[in-house]
C-alpha cells in the first residue's frame, strides 16, 4: 500500500522555525512507525534525525508524537493508525526540539532524577541473605518499575503544557516505586520533594498519562496512591 | 576538547554501570555511551539471572559451574568459571541490596525458575544419576535485565557519576603498548573530545547486527571490538556466535527462554515434540545452540511450517499455560508476540525462528578483566573489558541463559576493583601525538563520500550473506564465498554517500562510521569460522561435525597484521576439575 508521512523536520543549522516534509513510499500493514521512519533514512533521506535503539519497545528511546498521539514508533504498526491521510510524525511535545524528532531531555531527566529515583536503606543488612519482601509486596512495584523513560505520559500532560516546572508523571511514577517498595526507608523525603505546588498536586487527574504509556501503566492510579500516602500521614 | 579523568568507561549497559559503581569516592570517573544509560541493551534481557541461592530447592555453584562448563562445550575456560558460579550468590544477593525488584518465593526470597541447560543430579549422592533441571534462574517476571539495568543507573546517580551521554566512540589510544585514553564524538554537536585517563574499561556490548534477523538493538555494532581489532589487538573466539532459538518469526525479537522454563514447548508442522528427539533428558530446556540447530533440522527436513512470505517458521506453544502464568510470568513476550505478529498466545502458538543473539567472542581479557595484548597473556596496561564485549572465556563455544547478565555484574564489579587497586600507583601518560586528528580524519572523509553506494544496502547485503553463510550451519565453500563477499562490502563501502553532511545529531555519519565497525567485526568472524574444522558449541560446520578435543580445544585469537589480512595465534582452555566428556542431555 501506498503511505504518505507528514515529517517535522527542524535542522538548526539552516532552518529558523521547524517545516513539515512529505516522503510517500509503498508500505504495508505489519510495519511498525520505526519501520517507516528507517525506510525514509535509508532509501530516502538519509539526513532525518531520530532515536532508536532496541525496536522493541524497552529502551523508551523513540517516544514520538503520531498523528498527534504521543507513542512509541517502534510498537506503533501501520495496521493500528489511519494512513488513508498522511501520517503526522511530530517530536513529543513540552520539550526544546534539538534536530528533526530528537528533544533535549535534560529536564525530563532532571526530574526523574529529583524523586531520588534510588533505593535508601541505612538499616545494615547481612551479606550473604537478602532483604526478605513479600511476593505480593514486590508486584505492587512491577507495574511502575516497568517505566522505560519514554517521556511520552509526560509531554501528553496538560499540566504539564502550561507548567514546564510540573515535576510531571514519570518522575511521579518513580516516586511511586520506591515510596511503595518495603525495603526503602526513604518514603517521607520523597513526599517532601513532591508535596509542592509544582509537584503532585499539579496531577487533575487528566488520564492523558495512561492513553500514551506505551507499557499500559495506570499512572493516574500510581499517582493517586501517592496522592492518598500525603493526605493521610501524619505531619 | 580535552578532559582528564582518572577512568573512562565506555558503556553504559549492565557491565559498564556496574563498575561504575565500583570507582571508590574520590576517584574521577566518566561513563561514555553512546546512548542515555538506561536504553542500553542489557534492558532487553528477559528470563532471568542465575545463582545457585537454593532458594526454590537444594542447588550448589559447583553444578551451576559444571552446566556453564558443559554448555560452553568444554571450551569456557574453567578458572573463570569458577569464579563466576562461585560469586553469583553474593553478586545477586547485592543487587537485591542495591534495590532491584524481584519476584519472590512464599518466603519471601528471591524466587528462582528453569532455564536452559541448568541442571542438578537427580540423586546428589548418586554422580551417575541422571541430572534433570533446576529453578536456578533469579527473575523480575519477564524484565529481569530491564530492572537490573534501572537499579544499576539509580545507583549511579546516586553515587554521582559522571555520564557523557550520546557521545560515540572513535579511537582507542594504545601507544607503546600502554593505554592513554579513548576520543568520542558529542553526538549532539560533532565535536571531537578525547579522554585522557588512567584506566580505561570498555563495556561497549555486543555485534548481533552483524547478521540479518537478530534479537540485537541497533546499536549492537560491536564499536569497541572493531576498535580493538583496528588497533592489532587480537580478538578470542569470534567464530562464537549465538543463536538463540526463539525470536519471533521474521523479526528476530527475543522470546526469553523463560517461555520454555515456565512450560512452553516446540513442535514442529505435525505438532511434535521434536525436542524429545534431539534431547530426550530435558527437551526443550536443551541449551540454545542445540535447540537452534534443531530448528533448522527440522525446517530443512520440511516439517517447518510455511510462513504468508514463503519462509519457514516452527511453533512454540503456550496455550496450556493458561492466562495466569502467562500474564503473570510472561508478560512480556507474550505481548511482543501480540503486538507485531497479532498472535494470541493463550489461544495460538507463536511462530519463532532462531535469531542472532550472542557474541560469545570478544576482547580477551583474564577474570580481572585486564585485556590480553596476545595468546601468552601479557596484559595492555590500563586497558580492561567487561560484558559481551569481553571474551573471558566463561561462556566458550556456548552461553548459557541468564549468565550474560551474571557475567555483566560479576565481571564488572572485578574490573572495577581491579581498576581501583591499579590506580593507586597508576598516572596519566601524555599523548604522542594529537589523538583527535585520527576522528578529525575519519570524518572528513566520511562526510566527504558522494559515492553512489548506500550505507543500508551495504550493510543489509552484508547481514544477509552472514547469515546465510555464516550462520548456524556453516561450510568452507560458503565461509569461503563469505569471505569473498566480505571483501566487496569493504570495496563498496569506499564509494559510499552521504546525504548528510552537517554537524548537529548527524545519525547518517554515525550509521557509517557503524558499518565500518561491523565489516570489520564481519571479517574476523568468518574467517576464525573457516580456520576452526570442528564442530563445537554454536560453531557448526557441516564438513567437520565432531568435536576435536585433540586439535581444537584451544581458543582463536585473531588479529590484523601490518597489511591489514587477519593472522591467527591459539590459547590453550584452561581446565581445573571438570573433565571433557560427550555432550548429551
Amino acid at each position: 500500500m501506498q503511505v504518505t508521512f507528514k515529517i517535522l523536520r527542524f535542522n538548526p543549522e539552516v532552518d529558523k522555525e521547524p517545516h513539515f516534509e512529505e516522503y510517500r513510499f509503498e508500505g504495508h500493514e505489519n510495519m511498525t512507525v520505526l519501520d517507516c521512519l528507517h525506510k525514509i533514512k535509508w532509501e530516502h533521506d538519509g539526513s532525518l534525525a531520530f532515536r532508536r535503539s532496541c525496536a522493541h519497545g524497552v529502551c523508551g528511546s523513540d517516544g514520538m508524537r503520531i498523528n498527534g498521539r504521543n507513542h512509541l514508533a517502534c510498537s506503533t504498526l501501520l495496521k493500528d493508525i489511519n494512513t488513508k491521510k498522511p501520517v503526522v510524525i511530530e517530536p513529543l511535545p513540552a520539550m526544546p526540539i534539538i534536530k528533526d524528532l530528537i528533544l533535549d531531555m535534560t529536564d525530563f531527566y532532571d526530574k526523574y532524577k529529583a524523586v531520588k529515583p534510588y533505593l535508601i536503606n541505612n538499616t545494615p543488612v547481612t551479606e550473604d541473605s537478602e532483604r526478605l519482601q513479600s511476593n505480593a509486596d514486590a508486584e505492587k512495584l512491577f507495574e511502575s518499575a516497568k517505566c522505560i523513560l519514554c517521556a511520552c505520559c509526560t509531554t501528553s500532560c496538560p499540566s504539564t503544557w502550561t507548567n514546564n516546572n510540573y515535576i510531571g508523571p514519570a518522575a511521579l511514577l518513580k516516586a511511586y516505586r520506591f515510596v511503595f517498595d518495603t525495603r526503602d526507608e526513604a518514603a517521607d523525603e520523597r513526599l517532601d520533594i513532591i508535596d509542592t505546588p509544582d509537584g503532585i498536586w499539579r496531577c487533575h487527574t487528566i488520564f492523558n498519562c495512561i492513553e500514551s504509556c506505551p507499557k499500559e501503566i495506570n499512572i493516574t492510579w500510581h499517582i493517586s496512591q501517592l496522592k492518598k500516602e500525603l493526605s493521610t500521614r501524619e505531619l | 576538547m580535552i578532559h582528564k579523568f582518572d577512568v573512562v568507561i565506555v558503556g553504559a549497559g549492565g557491565a559498564g554501570l556496574r563498575a561504575a559503581v565500583e570507582i571508590p569516592k574520590g576517584t574521577s570517573c566518566a561513563v561514555i555511551s553512546k546512548v542515555f544509560p538506561t536504553r542500553s541493551h542489557t534492558g532487553t534481557a528477559q528470563g532471568g539471572v542465575c545463582a545457585a541461592l537454593s532458594n526454590e530447592e537444594d542447588d550448589s555453584w559447583l553444578d551451576h559451574a559444571f552446566d556453564t562448563v558443559k554448555g560452553s562445550d568444554y571450551l569456557g575456560d574453567q578458572d573463570a568459571i569458577e569464579i563466576m558460579c562461585q560469586d553469583a550468590p553474593r553478586a545477586i544477593i547485592e543487587l537485591e541490596h542495591m534495590g532491584m525488584p524481584f519476584s519472590r518465593t512464599k518466603e519471601g526470597k528471591i524466587a528462582q525458575r528453569k532455564f536452559g541447560g541448568h541442571t542438578k543430579l537427580e540423586n546428589p549422592k548418586d554422580p551417575n544419576s541422571k541430572r534433570i533441571p533446576v529453578n536456578r534462574a533469579c527473575y523480575s517476571a519477564d524484565r529481569t535485565g530491564h530492572v537490573m539495568l534501572q537499579t544499576l543507573y539509580e545507583n549511579c546517580i546516586k553515587n554521582n557519576v559522571n555520564f557523557y551521554s550520546e557521545y560515540f566512540l572513535t579511537d582507542l589510544i594504545i601507544e607503546d603498548g600502554i593505554c592513554k585514553g579513548v576520543t568520542a564524538i558529542d553526538m549532539a554537536t560533532s565535536e571531537i573530545h578525547t579522554f585522557q585517563a588512567k584506566a580505561v574499561m570498555f563495556a561497549t556490548g555486543g555485534y548481533g547486527r552483524a547478521f540479518r534477523i537478530t534479537s540485537n538493538a541497533h546499536v549492537g555494532t560491536g564499536d569497541g571490538c572493531a576498535l580493538v581489532y583496528k588497533a592489532g589487538l587480537p580478538l578470542e573466539d569470534m567464530e562464537f556466535f549465538q543463536f538463540h532459538p526463539t525470536g519471533l518469526w521474521r523479526l528476530g525479537i527475543l522470546v526469553s527462554e523463560a517461555a520454555r522454563g515456565e512450560g512452553g514447548i516446540l513442535r514442529n508442522n505435525a505438532g511434535e515434540r521434536f525436542m524429545e528427539v534431539y534431547a530426550p533428558t530435558v527437551k526443550d530446556l536443551a541449551p540454545r545452540d542445540m535447540v537452534s540447530r534443531a530448528i533448522i533440522s527440522e525446517i530443512r527436513a520440511g516439517r517447518g511450517i510455511l510462513g504468508s512470505d514463503g519462509t519457514y517458521y516452527i511453533n512454540l506453544d503456550l496455550t496450556h499455560l493458561g492466562k495466569k502464568v502467562i500474564d503473570e510470568k510472561i508478560p512480556e513476550i507474550t505481548g511482543f508476540a501480540r503486538t507485531y505478529l497479532g498472535v494470541e498466545p493463550t489461544k495460538e502458538c507463536v511462530p519463532i525462528q532462531p535469531t542472532a543473539h550472542y557474541a560469545m567472542g570478544g576482547i580477551p581479557t583474564n577474570y580481572d578483566a585486564e585485556v590480553l595484548a596476545d595468546s601468552k597473556g601479557t596484559k595492555v596496561t590500563g586497558f580492561y573489558a567487561a560484558g559481551e564485549c569481553a571474551c573471558v572465556s566463561v561462556h566458550g563455544g556456548n552461553r548459557l541463559g541468564t549468565n550474560s547478565l551474571l557475567d555483566i555484574v560479576v565481571f564488572g564489579r572485578r574490573g572495577g576493583k581491579k581498576i581501583s587497586q591499579f590506580l593507586v600507583t597508576a598516572e596519566h601518560h601524555e599523548f604522542n601525538s594529537d589523538p583527535k586528528e585520527k576522528t578529525k580524519a575519519l570524518m572528513n572523509d566520511l562526510l566527504s563520500r558522494n559515492g553512489t553506494e548506500k550505507i543500508s544496502e551495504i550493510r543489509r547485503d552484508l547481514q544477509q550473506s552472514m547469515m546465510d553463510k555464516c550462520g548456524i550451519f556453516r561450510n568452507e565453500k560458503d565461509l569461503t564465498e563469505n569471505k569473498e563477499l566480505i571483501k566487496q562490502y569493504k570495496e563498496r563501502y569506499r564509494n559510499i554517500g552521504l546525504q548528510d553532511k552537517s554537524k548537529v545529531f548527524n545519525t547518517d555519519l554515525i550509521e557509517a562510521i557503524e558499518l565500518g565497525n561491523l565489516l570489520d567485526i564481519a571479517e574476523s568472524i568468518n574467517e576464525a569460522a573457516l580456520n576452526r574444522q570442528e564442530s563445537r558449541g554454536a560453531h557448526t560446520r557441516e564438513d567437520f561435525p565432531k568435536r576435536d578435543d585433540a586439535g581444537w580445544m584451544k581458543h582463536t585469537f585473531i588479529t590484523k597484521n601490518e597489511s591489514g589480512d587477519p593472522k591467527i595465534d591459539y590459547k590453550p582452555v584452561v581446565l581445573t576439575r571438570f573433565e571433557p566428556m560427550e555432550r548429551k542431555y
